[in-house]
């Protein structure tokens, strides 16, 4: 039988905040434990929220930025569960007015773009740490991260695959860090996926039943437990087993998937209105304020890209997939003169060298060591014919271990492309001269032997020779 | 000195005719004496409160004024306050000492007031006779036998009592009105909304809120002054000018339209109570007032919506009650349910208990439509009654509980006629509304009686005024328990 997978994400994104989402506290990474939480943050008796502004005006942001209903009148309701790092034993969260409802994001796979739809996002709050190492049977408790702002992503069961699955975490990814309400660090827990996942038979209509994986913190695990999860499950089900709902955890040493809970073991989580907190109403002026401050979206940038410079989707589509990417592509152009050529070559620089020596050095655009005007540079001299491509190459490699800008490094290193007609011609008289053999060749109609000409002519030149220039004086030579 | 009022006590502070450290001194001698009978007062602290009086002292004698500088007040215990023991009236936080101030508390240092310790309450507010406190029931100054309401009942009987000259009380359905009414004093709960709930120890967020209990209202005016005024830590505090609850007492109250709802005087009022209740509807005639009959149709529902939105609200706010970070921790558990289970098991009594598993039940996946949707219906019904009426009247007058107090152990093993003593003062919270007590009589057996005046949303000041000329023309609130020592009248 033929299976098809059905994915749907829910990703916590920490937001930008620099306080919490109900109280004062820092909401920096990385303190002591427990250096800050307030009489809020650890709920003592007679605490009570305030509701941080700020959470608001991200999530209404993010609303815009996926042409969702943002909701006016936002609700904040208790869900009750005891926990130990749940100081209230309730998390303030949204259930039946989240702040966002139905957006959409277009991804792409394979050179296919498909829209995801977004089922809603709402805001609450994250719970703190239980730490089970260093306690010696015990359990320590850091509530740093208790009240966390965090707004919660829905999206509808509208992927088919695992790769579609990452391809959207990441489209999601760069959306959040690009308009600016959340840092995307996945490592420090700002950026989480839950993966519900299930399989049916190739055209039947119902869903399977799912089970969801939990608290997956990088891409290459998403795609890893996705992948697993749809073999264990297809496995279950050919052999006869039904598939129960429950949650399960991946373990990235195994490379599988485990039981947390099951579906009988789920909480009733008594959800009801937070009595502490009145709803609170979006007035219109926030929310165009907010509009205000967006930024060109990726994929309105990703559109500009292909109209005025003619990129192709595909490239356009690299630029654009963070916005330190699509900021060095403009600081770039601007140092180079916004034309088309000088786009392409860009384009062609940034997604070939410059990307691969940056992810071998696991940085990212923003943190290049090489300058967009500095990359702007050496492409002029590219498009002045000063340097070849391979030349270029070298020159980028050295720029890139700190030898300096590429003017610089061209004199220092002598790469300059030798134009100049009249000295190629002697090399290739030279090269005549001394290769009879291949001369004869080439007239008896090997061309193989042209291109050992040039060969030679090159080698003689040390690679400086135009090599359009040497084929032309080459051919000249040999019609004459 | 004990029997002045709070403007008297102000005044000889300000004249020097006493210290606040004297008149701290002086009420804590009385506590010694008098609190192991009555067991108002949880926690007393005579050093920490001699502490705050010479700060009362040092701001009097560099010239600073203050309608209630230097003078004495105790707190319930349901407030935290930074240093003291808070414990709520429960085991579960009997080891708990606040570090913190309530914003009722910063308010009441911020005006010089010298707090004489934290008086005894239903545990987590959850009792109308005292009874469900950790720590024992308080006495009824008017009689051994007598519960003293609740759940301020530490705060009510300390007044009564004079073992303090004012106390602060909270009220969710009748919490400092039916205890004033029990021990004969004073008790106003405002606007819901208007003194901050922060620091103070949610029993039902949606009903919370705190009052000031004297022996008149002319002192729970100065109280109240200093009580309410926006927080920006609690989001359901209102934010409203400053307004001085005083400004009306001596209004005339000619003309005033008092409603009397039907609902209020028909089966389960005692006759005692009806009678006291019906003389002072003619004391306030003869002050020129009318009188108009109101009807409040849904009223009848606001103790089962009451025991259906207090206890959900409840069950969630005492979840924090876990043993993980203070408060009561089992010592000996196998593991983490386990040490849930087990704290909270002993660390809550049962009222507490019966209540967090109401709560939990109606609340439940399945149940929530059902109840806590449809309370919530009903609620607004209830106000949309109060609206009504007061459209025809001024403010609305009945009696505060059914009976006067009774006695310990008549009501504690039947909750239900328990929750009935709250029957004319719960839907007062529901609808967010002030309500205020006042004596007006005493039964046959020498208990006092309570009058309970309703206003519209914020029309304190208006109940302070029609509540002040009827205890200028009465006596009722100057009478003293007979503790067997020396009394009489007031002023």
């Amino acid at each position: 039988m033929k299976w098809e997978t059905v994915i749907g994400l829910e990703v916590h994104t920490q937001l930008t905040t620099q306080s919490k989402i109900f109280s004062g506290s820092s909401t920096a990474f990385g303190a002591a434990p427990n250096t800050q939480a307030s009489a809020v943050d650890i709920a003592l008796p007679g605490v009570l929220p305030v509701l941080n502004k700020g959470a608001i005006e991200r999530a209404i942001k993010f609303g815009l930025a996926i042409g969702a209903t943002v909701n006016r009148v936002n609700v904040f309701d208790r869900k009750n569960y005891f926990y130990p790092d749940l100081p209230k034993g309730y998390q303030i969260s949204q259930l039946a007015k989240p702040i966002v409802e139905h957006g959409a994001l277009a991804i792409q796979v394979d050179g296919v773009e498909k829209t995801i739809r977004l089922t809603r996002a709402h805001l609450e709050e994250d719970a703190g740490k239980s730490l089970h190492e260093d306690f010696h049977g015990m359990t320590g408790i850091d509530l740093n991260r208790a009240g966390t702002p965090l707004l919660e992503i829905v999206s509808e069961p509208d992927m088919r695959s695992a790769k579609e699955a990452v391809a959207y975490a990441k489209a999601l990814h760069n959306l959040v860090t690009w308009i600016g309400i959340c840092d995307g660090n996945m490592q420090e827990g700002s950026f989480r996926v839950d993966a519900n996942v299930s399989v049916r038979p190739v055209g039947q209509q119902e869903f399977g039943t799912r089970r969801e994986i939990k608290n997956l913190n990088s891409f290459r695990f998403l795609e890893q437990a996705i992948d697993y999860e749809v073999r264990w499950q297809i496995e279950q089900i050919e052999d006869g087993h039904a598939i129960q709902q429950a949650t399960v955890l991946f373990d990235p040493d195994s490379g599988e998937t485990r039981m947390m809970r099951s579906k009988e073991e789920a909480h009733d989580y008594r959800y009801f209105p937070d009595p502490d907190l009145l709803p609170v109403k979006l007035d219109e002026a926030l929310i165009e304020e907010m509009r205000a401050e967006l930024p060109e979206l990726p994929q309105q940038k990703a559109a500009r890209y292909q109209q005025d410079y003619g990129l192709s989707a595909y490239d356009a589509g690299l630029l654009t997939q963070s916005l330190a990417q699509a900021n060095y592509f403009e600081a770039t152009l601007d140092a180079l003169g916004a034309d088309v050529a000088g786009a392409k070559l860009a384009a062609n620089w940034m997604s070939g060298e410059l990307a691969s020596a940056l992810n071998k050095a696991e940085l990212d655009f923003a943190q290049s060591p090489i300058a967009p005007a500095s990359l702007a540079d050496l492409l002029k001299r590219i498009a002045d014919n000063t340097l070849s491509n391979k030349l270029a190459k070298e020159v980028f490699a050295a720029m890139w271990a700190g030898e300096g800008e590429a003017d610089a490094v061209i004199e220092a290193r002598g790469l300059k492309q030798m134009s100049d007609s009249g000295a190629i011609e002697k090399i290739v008289d030279d090269v005549l001269a001394a290769n009879p053999k291949s001369v004869e060749e080439f007239r008896a109609g090997k061309d193989k032997a042209f291109n050992a000409l040039v060969g030679q002519v090159m080698k003689a030149s040390r690679g400086k020779a135009n090599p359009a220039q040497v084929n032309d004086i080459l051919k000249r030579k040999l019609a004459g | 000195m004990i029997d002045s009022s709070l403007k008297q006590l102000a005044a000889a502070l300000a004249a020097k005719q006493i210290s606040s450290t004297e008149l701290a001194a002086l009420f804590l001698d009385r506590i010694e004496a008098l609190n192991p009978r009555l067991n108002a007062f949880i926690t007393v602290d005579r050093e920490r409160t001699l502490a705050e009086a010479r700060q009362a002292d040092a701001r009097l004698a560099a010239g600073e004024t203050g309608a209630l500088l230097g003078v004495p007040v105790a707190h319930k215990d349901i407030f935290c306050a930074d240093g003291w023991r808070t414990t709520c009236g429960s085991k579960m936080l009997g080891n708990f000492v606040a570090p913190y101030d309530a914003t009722v508390i910063a308010k009441f240092k911020a005006a010089g007031t010298v707090s004489l310790g934290k008086t005894n309450m239903d545990e987590f507010a959850m009792g109308s006779s005292n009874e469900t406190s950790f720590f024992g029931a308080v006495k009824n100054p008017w009689s051994d036998a007598a519960v003293p309401g609740g759940s301020s009942g530490g705060s009510a009987a300390a007044v009564a009592a004079r073992l303090a000259p004012a106390a602060t009380g909270t009220d969710t359905g009748g919490s400092i009105r039916q205890p004033a009414s029990l021990c004969g004093i004073s008790g106003l709960k405002p606007t819901y909304g208007v003194c901050s709930r922060y620091g103070m120890i949610a029993f039902a967020s949606s009903l919370d809120q705190a009052g000031p209990m004297a022996p008149s209202a002319e002192d729970c005016a100065l109280l109240l002054n200093a009580m309410a005024g926006f927080d920006e830590r609690d989001s359901t505090s209102l934010p409203r000018e400053p307004e001085d609850y005083s400004r009306d007492l001596d209004q005339p109250l000619a003309g005033l339209r008092i409603g009397l709802p039907k609902e209020f005087f028909a089966a389960g009022l005692s006759a005692e109570v009806a009678q006291a209740v019906e003389a002072a509807i003619a004391e306030y005639q003869k002050l020129g007032a009318q009188t108009v009959e109101v009807s409040l149709p849904n009223m009848g529902l606001s103790v089962p919506v009451y025991y259906v939105l207090a206890p959900a609200e409840a069950s969630s706010n005492l979840s924090r009650f876990d043993g993980v970070r203070y408060g009561h921790r089992a010592s000996d558990y196998k593991d983490l349910l386990d040490m849930y289970e087990k704290s909270r098991a002993e660390g809550f009594g049962a009222e507490v208990k019966r209540r967090i598993m109401i709560g939990t039940y109606v609340l439940s996946h399945g149940y929530y439509d059902a109840y806590y949707l449809q309370a919530q219906k009903i609620r607004r019904l209830i106000a949309a009654d109060f609206a009504a009426a007061f459209k025809q009247c001024d403010v609305i007058l009945g009696p505060t509980a059914p009976t006067p107090a009774f006695n310990f152990g008549e009501k504690a093993a039947d909750p239900v006629a328990m929750y009935l003593s709250d029957i004319y003062t719960i839907a007062v919270n529901l609808a967010g509304l002030p309500g205020m007590s006042i004596p007006c009589g005493f039964s046959g057996n020498g208990r006092p009686i309570g009058l309970q005046l309703i206003g519209d949303l914020f029309a304190e000041a208006k109940l302070l005024n029609v509540a002040h000329q009827y205890q200028l023309v009465t006596d009722w609130h100057r009478r003293l328990p007979p503790l067997g020592e020396a009394s009489g009248a007031r002023r």
